[in-house]
């Protein structure tokens, strides 16, 4: 067919038109084969922009369209759907990208010019092959799964169910609640953590579109956006749920109290048998495998004997729950980092070195000492305190991380000020590179903190803490200000360790196909524009799992990503990705090299009737299945016989801009 | 071949970047003004796995002088093992033509995320460097795709 293209050159304002001649550009790409018509404009995804192109697919009846402006990730979808207006397939528009790629880091006008005619000739070249590709439908499952059960997961699974959602919440420590349920006060208004998390904890539970999977694990993931087909591993917790009335004889008869309580940072231990703190939801406990007297040697069974339900199960096994989804949401929250790189702080040779985390258990009057502020060795009150402040943030050496923690500034605040409200006697000092406090009412919280507290902030950092035979320690710090060296003696010091994403987040990235950065928090879609999706469609973040957040940040991103979900599930059908992969029956000898590759299961093989010049026969030959293909192209090359081809991203369509390129 | 002449030759360089990372990548370098030179060009493929060892021989048929494919680092394609298919074909790709005399400096696998501007822009003006000391390509020139 006579390919009829026009093309359309965007000044972006001055973004583009500053460092290329959009004149030339328009000038030289007119006489590329097949362009019947060319122009320029201001701005070619406005209004005006955009009719202007939908007037010249109409008036010139084009075939093809190629938009010379900013990155496809930025307005692809837009031009598509203006040509779709205008009543051109949408798939008949592609884009050169001179922005990004010329004009913002091309100085020279004359070379930067040249580049965006090459790259205008390149997008031709690939249109005059485009075939008009057809988006297919799937279904939704109207269901929601929510991975990560803290105060993310917790407020995304109630804003979903309360649209009328079914959604179910995988959580894999005993107990929904994350990281909230362990603080003691929240800044900055200083209720009390507990208070405010626990009805909505019990709120999660009481409901009932929304199913809890405590224990549990995402094993498997399959699928795609609207139709996800998940494996839970509900892992055996020794006690039977329907039978167990949360009594907690068992808890306190087991004889075994000498496993370190996860839930007090170590600081302290539990029972075997046990839930991790009063509040859990639900409140049915678990036997730690590892340290249960009864798996270890046989012997014991006490707490069988004493639960009058009769709910202990050892012979429990793992249970797999396979469930389907329409949409995922990831809220699988953070970890404080590990210590090792940091020996200077003495945290592995003193119990009175700690980190906030643990100062919050210390702290709660529901935590190892009772709320009581003492130091862990010796039990005495201590009288001078110094915190230190980016242990392992804002790191430009290696041994930590390179972002901001964000929270740390506020919470550090928040201890010095309860300490010196509660115990004014005590010495408060804080180190300190910057106080970051932006945030509502967060500034007025710090500067309370020094002006009506007296904490003494030191703008300095510490090079070493050394503990003392009289079981002091000892603070070597600089102070920036007064330029000179510190040498101050502490009772305990506490540490403001860098947070990082829970590890498990990489496993879980990959059974969903979901990207992180480096830093191994999950990528946005749209770092501004869509900030709680990810790039996979139907995946959406929720909480610290996005970036450093505290509480009222983590709860507004968790009702952002219940939106996003719900405006997923309200549909019931979704249109997929048509460029996908496709077999050249005539050309495939069904030698199954291309199943091998496909990460998505999308290629099977079937008999089909083949017909050309002196072939009827009957062979096995791949067949992609469309729903299923995510058009990665891995199958493509794979393909020794040249059969299989990429729609969309064909080897022809490819070829031509390499040729277009190398002209 | 004399420096001056080296001062003239500017190379032609086809860049095949993945859609998820690299050319978010690229994005990136553009819109914090990272500069490299104009004699990149880049081609917008769904994953790295997507490009033919066929593409790269072609590219430098008609007349190349230096290809570079990016894509997700090892463990983060969009497709989560595209990449590995890539490398493993690039590694066997550009040792035999590294064998027929395209230089190993004149073909490169380089793995950019969308948050690596910064690398991104760094990879390209190191790798036209390169392929600039190295000069033109004569070895798989075409004479027939010549103008
Ligand atoms: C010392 C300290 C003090 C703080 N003080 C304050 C404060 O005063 N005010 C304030 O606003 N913020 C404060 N914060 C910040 C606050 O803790 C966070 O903003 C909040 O907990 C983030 O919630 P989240 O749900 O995103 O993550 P989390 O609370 O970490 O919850 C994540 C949940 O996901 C679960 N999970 C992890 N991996 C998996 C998996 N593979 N499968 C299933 N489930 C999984 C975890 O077990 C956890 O329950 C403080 C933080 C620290 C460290
Ligand atoms: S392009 Fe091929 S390998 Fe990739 S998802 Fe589709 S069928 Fe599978
Ligand atoms: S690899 Fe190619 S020839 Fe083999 S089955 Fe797949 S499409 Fe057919
Ligand atoms: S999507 Fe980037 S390498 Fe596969």
């Amino acid at each position: 067919m006579q390919q009829r293209i026009g093309v359309f050159v965007c000044h972006c304002g001055s973004n583009i038109a500053a460092t290329v001649d959009v004149k030339k550009v328009v000038e030289m790409l007119a006489l590329e084969p097949g362009v019947v018509h060319a122009e320029d404009y201001q701005y070619m995804c406005s209004e005006v922009g955009q009719a202007k192109i939908a007037e010249a697919i109409k008036e010139k009846q084009l075939t093809g369209v190629v938009v010379c402006s900013c990155s496809p990730r930025m307005h692809e979808t837009t031009f598509r759907k203006c040509a779709e207006r205008a009543g051109l397939n949408p798939y008949m528009v592609e884009i050169a990208n001179i922005r990004e790629q010329v004009s913002w880091i091309h100085k020279d006008m004359e070379e930067a010019t040249q580049k965006a005619v090459i790259l205008g000739r390149a997008a031709i070249a690939k249109v005059s092959l485009n075939t008009p590709l057809k988006a297919g439908e799937s279904r939704v499952t109207k269901r929601a799964l929510v991975i990560g059960g803290g105060i993310a997961g917790i407020q995304t699974a109630l804003d979903i169910a309360d649209a009328g959602y079914e959604v179910d919440i995988v959580e894999k420590t005993p107990s929904i609640g994350g990281r909230m349920s362990q603080l003691d006060k929240t800044f900055p208004t200083l209720d009390c953590s507990a208070c405010i998390l626990t009805p909505k904890m019990v709120e999660a539970s009481a409901n009932e579109k929304i199913t809890l999977y405590t224990y549990s694990e995402v094993e498997k993931v399959s699928g795609f956006v609207g139709d996800f087909t998940v494996d839970i591993r509900k892992k055996a917790r020794s006690v039977d749920m329907s039978k167990c009335t949360g009594c907690g004889v068992c808890q306190e008869k087991c004889p075994n109290k000498k496993a370190p309580s996860e839930f007090n940072r170590g600081l302290n231990t539990r029972s075997a048998i046990y839930t991790p703190f009063a509040q859990a939801i639900p409140n049915v406990p678990v036997i730690d495998r590892e340290h249960c007297t009864k798996f270890l040697t046989g012997k014991c069974g006490v707490c069988s004997k004493v639960c009058q339900a009769g709910a202990i199960d050892y012979e429990q096994q793992d249970e797999i729950i396979t469930e389907k989804y329409g949409a995922i949401v990831v809220a699988t929250g953070f970890d404080i980092i590990k210590l090792d790189n940091y020996g200077e702080y003495a945290y592995d040779q003193s119990p009175d070195v700690i980190t906030s985390l643990e100062l919050e258990r210390i702290m709660n009057a529901a935590g190892p000492t009772k709320g009581h502020l003492e130091r862990m060795s010796d039990h005495k009150a201590p009288k001078n305190m110094v915190f230190i402040q980016c242990v392992g943030s804002r790191c430009s050496d290696g041994r930590g991380k390179s972002y901001c923690s964000k929270i740390c500034c506020m919470y550090t605040a928040k201890h010095a000020m309860l300490i010196r409200d509660k115990y004014p006697d005590v010495n408060v000092t804080v180190f300190y590179i910057d106080v970051r406090t932006p945030g509502k009412n967060f500034d007025e919280f710090y500067r309370r903190a020094v002006e009506d507290y007296h904490v003494n902030y030191i703008k300095g950092q510490v090079g070493k803490v050394t503990p003392e035979a009289d079981g002091s320690l000892t603070v070597h710090g600089v102070d920036l200000i007064d330029n000179k060296q510190i040498k101050m003696k502490a009772d305990m010091v506490v540490l403001a360790a860098a947070i990082e994403p829970n590890p498990d987040i990489r496993k879980i990235a990959t059974m969903l196909t979901a990207s992180i950065d480096t830093n191994n928090f999950l990528t946005e879609a749209h770092a501004k524009l869509r900030p709680v999706e990810s790039p996979t469609a139907g995946i959406f973040l929720s909480g610290v799992t996005q970036g450093p957040k505290d509480i009222p940040e983590t709860v507004s991103q968790a009702g952002a990503a219940a939106v996003k979900a719900i405006g997923l599930l309200a549909k019931d059908k979704l249109l997929t990705n048509p460029c996908t992969a496709q077999a050249d029956i005539m050309a495939c000898n069904g030698c199954s090299t291309c199943a091998n590759v496909c990460p998505y299961g999308a290629i099977s093989y079937e008999d089909k009737e083949v017909r050309g010049p002196g072939i009827r026969e009957v062979r096995r030959v791949a067949v992609v299945n469309s729903a299923l293909c995510q058009g990665c192209g891995a199958c493509t090359v794979a393909c020794p016989s040249g059969a299989m081809d990429l729609q969309g991203f064909s080897n022809r369509q490819i070829i031509a801009e390499v040729d277009a390129i190398c002209r | 071949m004399s420096i001056g002449a080296n001062e003239e030759f500017r190379p032609k360089i086809v860049a095949f970047c993945c859609n998820w990372c690299s050319y978010a990548g690229a994005d990136l370098a553009g819109s914090s003004r990272l500069a490299y030179p104009a004699d990149v060009k880049i081609i917008r493929v769904p994953c790295s796995c997507r490009v033919n060892p066929m593409f790269i021989l072609r590219a430098f048929e008609r007349g190349a002088d230096g290809v570079i494919l990016c894509g997700c680092h090892p463990g983060d394609c969009h497709y989560s093992t595209g990449n590995f298919y890539a490398r493993r074909r690039m590694t066997m790709l550009f040792s035999m033509l590294d064998y027929i005399g395209v230089e190993n400096g004149r073909t490169r696998v380089e793995w950019v995320s969308a948050a690596e501007g910064a690398k991104f822009s760094a990879t390209m003006n190191d790798f036209v460097a390169k392929v600039t000391s190295l000069g033109k390509n004569v070895r798989l020139g075409d004479l027939r795709c010549k103008n």
